[in-house]
C-alpha cells in the first residue's frame, strides 16, 4: 500500500508561498487517511459480518435437514449394537409345570374396509357374508355404500378365510397382521388362564391383554420384553389336569349334580397341580359376563376359588386337631353325644337323627357326629377357635395369583356366639372356597405347617409357620384314614394309595335367606394321599348332586362326591408318579421256575 | 525434495481414501449379512412358534384321547392305571442265544451214511 505523506513538500511550499498554514493540510491529509482506514475496517468487518452469517445459516440448515429427516423417516434399530436381544413375540407363552405350551401366541391377520377404494361394494359384501355366515350382507352393504371411510370386519381370520377373501379381490378389503393369543388345549384349565382380548388397537398392531386369571394377574410379567419372552410356568400338570377333568365332568353327570370342582394340592409346596370348576368355558372364545343371573350359574364362575359354600362336616377335623393340639382331649376320650344338646336355645340335630350315644372323639370323626365336636368345640371355646381358623386362613380370599380370588371372601357370623362356634365346628354358619379347605387340609397333612396355595411351580418345600404339632397332625391324619376304612368314605379306598379324608354334605341356603334347602346340597370330600405321609390334597365338590341308582335319591358325600374322588385319584395318581405300595400281581406267562 | 513429498502425500491421501472406502463397503456388507441372518432367525423363530403351537394343538389331551379311543382295537391304549407299575424283576430279558450242541449220535449216523 502506498501512503500518501502527510506534509506533501510541494504542497507545503504552496501553502507558505501563498502564505497558508501548511498544518491545514497536515490535518486534512491526517483526516482522508483516518477516513480512508475508517471504510477499510467497515468493509472488513463487514464481509466478516457475512461469512459468519453464512456460517450460522449452514449450520442451522444442516440441523434443520438432519432434524426433518430423523422426524420423517420410519424408526430403525441400531444395526450394529452388539448384543442383539432376540426378536420376541409381543406376550410370553405359559406352559405348564414340564414345559408343556397352555397359551401362546399365533399371527393372523385381521380384515378391515375402506369403501372409497372399493369397486363393488354390493359385489363384496355378497361374497364376505358366504365366507362368513356370521356377518349380514344388508349391514355390509350399508356401510360399504354409506359414508364410512373405514371398518372393522374381523378381528382374526384364519389363513383359509384370509385366502377366501383374498379371492374376491377387492381393493377395499386389506388385512392388517395381528397376533392373537392361541389356547392349544382349548377348554382345560380355563378359569386358571382366563383368556385375553385386544388392547389399543391400530391397522399394523394390537395390543394383546390378558382379561382374566393368570393372564390378567401377570399381564406385565408376560408383555415384559425385558424378561425376552422367558415363558411363564405354571404349577398345574396338563395331563393330571386333563384326567382330573374328564373324570369330573363324567363324575357331574352321572351324579346329576349342576355344577362341581376340584382342587388338587401339593401339600409341601403348596403347589395347585390341578384347579377345575366345572361348567368350564373356551378361553380361545371367552364367553362374555353375564348381564342378568346370578353370577354363580356363569361359566365363568370358577367355583373353587370364588364360590364360597358351607363346606360341612369336612370342618370337623380342624376342631377335633385344635382340641387335640390344646391337649383337651385324646383320640380315645369318649364324648356323649346323646340328644338333647341346646345351645343358645337350638337343639343340634345328627344326619339322619342318628343317636351314638358314648363314643369316642376317634369315633366321632369316624361317624361323622355334629353334637360330639359341637362340645368338643365348647371344650376349645369360641375365641381359640376363631384364632385358630383364623391362622389357617378361613377369615380372608385365599391369597393366590389370581384377581378372582378376592371375590372368594369368606361369609364369617357377624356374632361369633356359641351357638356359631358349635355349627361352625361342623362346617356350618361358616362359608369358604373349597380352596380355602385344600389349604387347610394340606396343613393336617404335611406335619402343621401353613402353606400358601400357589399357582406356580416352586423348587421346594414351602412351610409357613407351624398351626399344629407333628403328633397331632399324624392322629388326625389316623383318623381321617379311618373314615375311609371303617366310616363315611367307604367308597374312597383306593388300592394301593392309603386313602384319608373326611366327607361334608351341607344343606344349601336358600338365597333370598330364611333356612336351607331340603332338596339341595354341596356335597364335598376332603381327601389326603398316601395316608402315612401325604404328598397330595384333593378337594372335590359337586353342586347339588343326587345319586339315584337306590330306591330313594342319595345326597350325602359319601354317595356323590366321594366315588368321584376315589376315580379322580385312581386316575391321577399314577400321573403323578405315585406308586401303589401293593405289588401289582405277577401277570400271567411268566415262570420263574426252571424250564426242565 | 519438496514436489516428491507432495506427490507421496497425495499419493498417500489417494491410498488410505481407497482403503477407507474399501473397510466402508466391507461394513457395509457385513452389516448386510448380519441384518439378512437376523431376519432369517426372526422367521426361524416365528416359524417355530407356530410349530411348536401345532404341536401342543395336536397334542392336547382331548385329541389324544379321542384318537386313543378311534384306534383302540389297533393300539388298545387305556388311561395310565395304579396296576401298571412293575417292578424290574418283571421285565422279561431276551432269551439267551441258544448254543449250537454237536450232536455225537447224528454226527455218528452222518459219517455211516456216507461210507
Amino acid at each position: 500500500m502506498i501512503r500518501t505523506p502527510l506534509r506533501p513538500l510541494a504542497r507545503i511550499l504552496d501553502a507558505r508561498r501563498r502564505g497558508e498554514n501548511p498544518d491545514a493540510i497536515e490535518r486534512e491529509n491526517l483526516r482522508l487517511r483516518h477516513e480512508e482506514l475508517r471504510d477499510h475496517a467497515r468493509r472488513r468487518a463487514e464481509g466478516r459480518l457475512l461469512v459468519l452469517g453464512l456460517v450460522f445459516l449452514c449450520a442451522y440448515s444442516v440441523i434443520g435437514a438432519r432434524m426433518a429427516h430423523v422426524a420423517a423417516t420410519e424408526p430403525a434399530e441400531p444395526r450394529t449394537a452388539q448384543v442383539r436381544a432376540p426378536i420376541v413375540a409381543q406376550r410370553a407363552d405359559i406352559v405348564d409345570r414340564q414345559g408343556r405350551i397352555l397359551a401362546t401366541n399365533l399371527e393372523t391377520h385381521s380384515l378391515y374396509a375402506q369403501p372409497p377404494l372399493m369397486v363393488d361394494p354390493v359385489g363384496a359384501a355378497h361374497a364376505l357374508a358366504q365366507i362368513f355366515p356370521d356377518l349380514d350382507e344388508k349391514e355390509l352393504v350399508e356401510d360399504f355404500t354409506g359414508k364410512r371411510k373405514f371398518l372393522w370386519i374381523k378381528r382374526k381370520l384364519s389363513p383359509e378365510q384370509k385366502q377366501a377373501v383374498h379371492d374376491i379381490g377387492e381393493p377395499g378389503l386389506l388385512f392388517g397382521p395381528r397376533e392373537m393369543r392361541l389356547y392349544p388345549n382349548g377348554r382345560l384349565a380355563a378359569h386358571v388362564l382366563g383368556g385375553a382380548g385386544f388392547g389399543r388397537e391400530g391397522v399394523h398392531a394390537a395390543e394383546v391383554v390378558g382379561v382374566a386369571g393368570v393372564e390378567l394377574e401377570f399381564d406385565d410379567m408376560l408383555r415384559d420384553p425385558a424378561r425376552e419372552g422367558a415363558p411363564l410356568t405354571l404349577s398345574l400338570d396338563v395331563s393330571v389336569q386333563a384326567a382330573v377333568e374328564q373324570v369330573l365332568y363324567g363324575g357331574m353327570k352321572m351324579m346329576n349334580a349342576k355344577g362341581a370342582s376340584a382342587i388338587l394340592m401339593d401339600v409341601h409346596s403348596g403347589e395347585l397341580l390341578s384347579i377345575v370348576s366345572l361348567p368350564d368355558f373356551d378361553p380361545n372364545d371367552r364367553p362374555r359376563p353375564p348381564v342378568s343371573g346370578r353370577a354363580s350359574d356363569s361359566p365363568l364362575f370358577n367355583r373353587a376359588l370364588q364360590g364360597v359354600y358351607e363346606l360341612g362336616s369336612t370342618f370337623k377335623i380342624f376342631t377335633v386337631a385344635q382340641a387335640l393340639d390344646l391337649n383337651l382331649v385324646s383320640p380315645e376320650t369318649v364324648i356323649d353325644t346323646r340328644p338333647p344338646f341346646k345351645v343358645g336355645g337350638h337343639r343340634i340335630g345328627e344326619f339322619e337323627n342318628h343317636n351314638y350315644k358314648d363314643i369316642s372323639v376317634e369315633e366321632i370323626i369316624v361317624k361323622s357326629s355334629n353334637r360330639g365336636t359341637g362340645k368338643i368345640a365348647l371344650m376349645v371355646g369360641k375365641e381359640r377357635q376363631q384364632e385358630f381358623l383364623r391362622q389357617l386362613g378361613f377369615f380372608t380370599p385365599v391369597p393366590i395369583e389370581m384377581g378372582e380370588a378376592a371375590g372368594g371372601r369368606p361369609l364369617l357370623p357377624t356374632k361369633w356366639t356359641d351357638l356359631s362356634a358349635v355349627t361352625i365346628s361342623y362346617g356350618h354358619g361358616l362359608s369358604t372356597t373349597p380352596l380355602h379347605l385344600a389349604a387347610g387340609y394340606a396343613a393336617i397333612a404335611n406335619g402343621g405347617y401353613l402353606v400358601k396355595p400357589t399357582l406356580l411351580r416352586q423348587a421346594g418345600p414351602n412351610y409357613g409357620a407351624r398351626v399344629i404339632s407333628a403328633e397331632v397332625a399324624a392322629a388326625s391324619r389316623q383318623m381321617l384314614r379311618k373314615v375311609v376304612t371303617e366310616g363315611t368314605a367307604s367308597f374312597a379306598e383306593v388300592p394301593g394309595y392309603q386313602v384319608a379324608g373326611k366327607t361334608g354334605t351341607a344343606d344349601k341356603p336358600i338365597e333370598t335367606g330364611g333356612g336351607y334347602y331340603k332338596d339341595k346340597v354341596i356335597a364335598t370330600f376332603a381327601a389326603m394321599f398316601p395316608a402315612d405321609a401325604p404328598r397330595y390334597v384333593l378337594v372335590l365338590m359337586l353342586d347339588e348332586p343326587v345319586e339315584t341308582s337306590g330306591d330313594k335319591p342319595r345326597r350325602s358325600a359319601g354317595w356323590t362326591a366321594v366315588p368321584v374322588a376315589a376315580e379322580v385319584i385312581r386316575r391321577a395318581a399314577p400321573l403323578l408318579g405315585l406308586r401303589p405300595v401293593v405289588e401289582p400281581q405277577v401277570r400271567a406267562g411268566i415262570t420263574l421256575s426252571s424250564s426242565r | 525434495m519438496r514436489n516428491f513429498l507432495s506427490v507421496l502425500t497425495a499419493l498417500a491421501v489417494i491410498g488410505l481414501a481407497f482403503w477407507a472406502y474399501h473397510e466402508n463397503y466391507k461394513t457395509q456388507e457385513a452389516l448386510a449379512t448380519n441384518e439378512a441372518l437376523q431376519n432369517d432367525i426372526a422367521d426361524a423363530r416365528a416359524r417355530l412358534a407356530v410349530l411348536r403351537a401345532e404341536w401342543a394343538y395336536l397334542n392336547r389331551p382331548q385329541r389324544l384321547r379321542e384318537l386313543a379311543e378311534l384306534n383302540f382295537d389297533k393300539l388298545g391304549l387305556l388311561p395310565f392305571a395304579p396296576e401298571q407299575f412293575g417292578s424290574i424283576d418283571q421285565v422279561p430279558y431276551p432269551p439267551l442265544p441258544a448254543v449250537q450242541l454237536f450232536d455225537s449220535t447224528t454226527a455218528v449216523n452222518t459219517t455211516e451214511a456216507s461210507q
